[in-house]
């Protein structure tokens, strides 16, 4: 059989190789994020360069247009998150050198400009949460959403430990495989169990509004186009009963 | 010195009217395609969907133009020029949504307005040209939405393309090198994005603009159909024209005009606050850049394509080829060329049409309809067992029309068409 013919075999039987790191199951938690509230926007920058850009690049987002859009002045801007050379107008790029992070990681750190559109906001949510103690990594930790990620866990010190809980189950073999349950706080970080959610959630809602610039824009302008057509609407109705008057 | 301007300016109006027509038949053709082409007074809501189809093609013609001027078909630059759209170019998003939420309401629009013809038997004789050229614009819509849709250059748009080019290798023999040609190279690549790219926005607008027009043209030489499935042309008034006809302008481009507004404000709707249509019109592995070594863990073709999709890979394969799923799939599409031949029954409109007609018809859109979802979703029970189900009763509607279309029971058509 061709290549070809493989392939369409595969897709006809139904699955499709998953090359990517398996996907465990585990449950996705609401992220809750409000992209329309400014200083929840404003925090989640301020994380976002401080914990994620060092190795994450947004390469899509400009310095300026954050700017514009969450009411920050350019001395604002360099003040609280440009740290290297950048112009106002340059993208936001990670100085990690994609070649090194591959022989550093074994894969590169994704841009992150589009991963709350293609992943969506609970999935990265619940990453940003889910990561545990695993020693048996070469980063010490693990994540139960993205089994074996090769992410350190970089909001270790603000969160605290996770330590993992298995549980004895069956597997298809029948014979017992240790499943992981549960996480379980370890030795406390910097912030309590709510102080760490809002700050994830803020990242995350930053991450949102990178992913489309634009929505506020959009929803807020939707209204008032659906008005105008409403309007619009009503007005041809009249005037299409007006020219029908005469029809019989 | 107002009472005097007018009448000469309208005098000055009519002598260039004229100068033009003389050179021109402009109101020749205005005349016969819209002033005193008669349509029948009878059209329902279901006649809405043509105008509409004829607006969203206008509509993806000029927000495809303006995406364009900005678009780069390169492997190495499409993915972040669609971006630059959505960020930098003024109004960027906007064009973009209207020209993504556009390709779907064509397709709404379009189904719908094959479906109306089902209802009331507008491809029976004389239209069966009509029809076939309609049958047309829907197979150069499809191709038109497979190359557009590889443009963005996500990980969708490359794997859906890699699985559908990938048909055409089932074929025995040729199979490998049909693929190898359609592609231009071993793998969807950069190649394969360019000659895409001028079959999107060069070659299937033409094609489509030119059926469009002989879809018109054959249109208006018949005449239109109603909803009683009668020829207004046989019974005429005193001025010679059909009595049950009024001129297209005013009257439906009026109509149609509310019936624009009524669609513009869903999809607005869409467009300003759900482009993506939780993932039906904008898929999410899409906003991933395309990926040769990272296939989606679900791939799924646009909800359009989904109800052949189902048919595709409810066919098992058969003597070591899995070719027929294939072709079951095209002969689905290629069947509704033969429709007009069909359908046997000695009246057209589903008003006077018994009790087996309506019953077929109605189980043939519950069935398209259920074969769309399971082309959504991935091929285990019980999605298997209704695409099969599915794909078998689609044939049964078409295949056994010639039969039962004949011996169903029939009310007489009235002479006259009814409110």
């Amino acid at each position: 059989m061709s290549a070809a013919g493989r392939l369409v075999a595969a897709i006809a039987l139904g699955f499709a190789a998953a090359a990517n790191a398996a996907t465990t199951g585990w449950p996705l938690q609401k992220a809750h994020t409000d992209v329309s509230s400014l200083a929840s926007l404003q925090r989640g920058a301020r994380n976002f360069v401080n914990y994620c850009l060092g190795c994450h690049s947004l390469q899509y987002m400009r310095y300026s247009q954050i700017g514009d859009d969450l009411a920050l002045t350019e001395q604002e801007l360099r003040d609280n998150l440009m740290f290297t050379g950048e112009r106002v107008y340059d993208p936001m790029r990670s100085a990690m050198p994609p070649d090194r992070a591959r022989v550093w990681f074994g894969n590169a750190p994704p841009d992150l400009s589009l991963i709350a559109r293609s992943r969506g906001v609970d999935y990265v949510y619940t990453y940003l949460k889910s990561f545990y103690e695993d020693p048996s990594r070469p980063t010490g930790a693990n994540n139960a959403l993205l089994a074996n990620t090769v992410m350190p866990n970089v909001l270790a010190v603000r969160q605290g430990a996770q330590l993992p809980r298995y549980e004895e189950r069956k597997g298809a073999d029948g014979q017992p495989v240790q499943h992981l349950a549960a996480l379980e706080p370890g030795a406390p970080g910097e912030m309590n169990a709510q102080e760490f959610d809002g700050f994830v959630r803020d990242t995350v809602a930053f991450l949102e509004y990178v992913s489309e610039p634009a929505k506020a824009q959009r929803q807020a302008l939707g209204v008032w186009v659906i008005l105008f057509l409403l309007l619009f609407t009503t007005l041809a109705y009249f005037l299409y009963k007006e020219y029908w008057k005469d029809v019989k | 010195m107002a009472g005097q301007a007018a009448p000469a300016a309208a005098g000055k109006m009519a002598a260039l009217v004229a100068w033009i027509d003389a050179r021109f038949p402009m109101t020749k053709m205005w005349n016969e395609h819209a002033a005193q082409y008669y349509a029948p007074k009878n059209f329902n809501v279901w006649y809405y969907f043509g105008s509409l189809a004829l607006f969203v093609l206008a509509l993806q013609i000029v927000t495809g133009i303006f995406l364009t001027m900005s678009y780069k078909p390169s492997a190495a630059d499409a993915f972040g020029s669609v971006e630059y759209i959505m960020r930098d170019v003024e109004w960027g998003w906007l064009i973009r949504y209207l020209h993504s939420t556009g390709a779907s309401a064509f397709f709404i629009v379009v189904y719908l307005h094959m479906f109306r013809g089902l209802l009331y038997g507008s491809h029976r004789r004389p239209r069966e040209l009509l029809w076939i050229f309609g049958v047309l614009i829907y197979l150069a819509l499809m191709a038109e939405a497979f190359f557009g849709y590889l443009l963005p250059w996500g990980n969708m748009s490359y794997w859906g393309a890699q699985v559908i080019v990938s048909l055409f290798g089932s074929f025995p023999v040729i199979g490998d090198a049909l693929v190898e040609w359609i592609r231009g190279d071993y793998f969807i690549s950069d190649i394969t994005l360019n000659r895409f790219f001028a079959l999107h926005v060069v070659a299937l607008p033409l094609v489509l603009i030119f059926l469009v027009v002989a879809h018109l043209l054959a249109l208006h030489e018949v005449g239109s159909n109603n909803p009683d499935g009668i020829e207004i042309k046989k019974v005429k008034g005193p001025d010679g024209h059909p009595a049950d006809g009024i001129p297209f302008h005013p009257y439906y481009t009026v109509k149609d005009v509310f019936g624009l507004g009524v669609f513009l404000v869903l999809f607005a709707a869409v467009v300003f606050f759900a482009p993506e249509l939780g993932g039906l019109f904008l898929e999410a592995p899409n906003f991933e850049p395309a990926n040769p070594l990272l296939t989606p863990e679900h791939i799924a073709p646009v909800w359009y394509f989904t109800p052949y999709y189902a048919m595709l890979r409810a066919v098992p394969a058969f003597a070591g080829t899995q070719v027929w799923g294939v072709l079951v799939m095209f002969a689905a599409i290629l069947l509704l060329f033969f429709l007009p031949w069909l359908d046997r029954a000695p009246v057209k409109s589903i008003r006077y049409r018994g009790p087996v007609y309506k019953v077929a018809l109605m189980l043939f859109a519950a069935t398209f309809i259920m074969l769309g979802y399971c082309g959504l979703k991935p091929a285990v029970e019980p999605f298997k067992t209704m695409s099969v189900i599915g794909t078998i009763y689609y044939f049964v509607f078409f295949l056994a029309m010639p039969w039962y279309s004949r011996i169903d029971s029939h009310k007489p058509e009235p002479a006259r068409v009814t409110k």
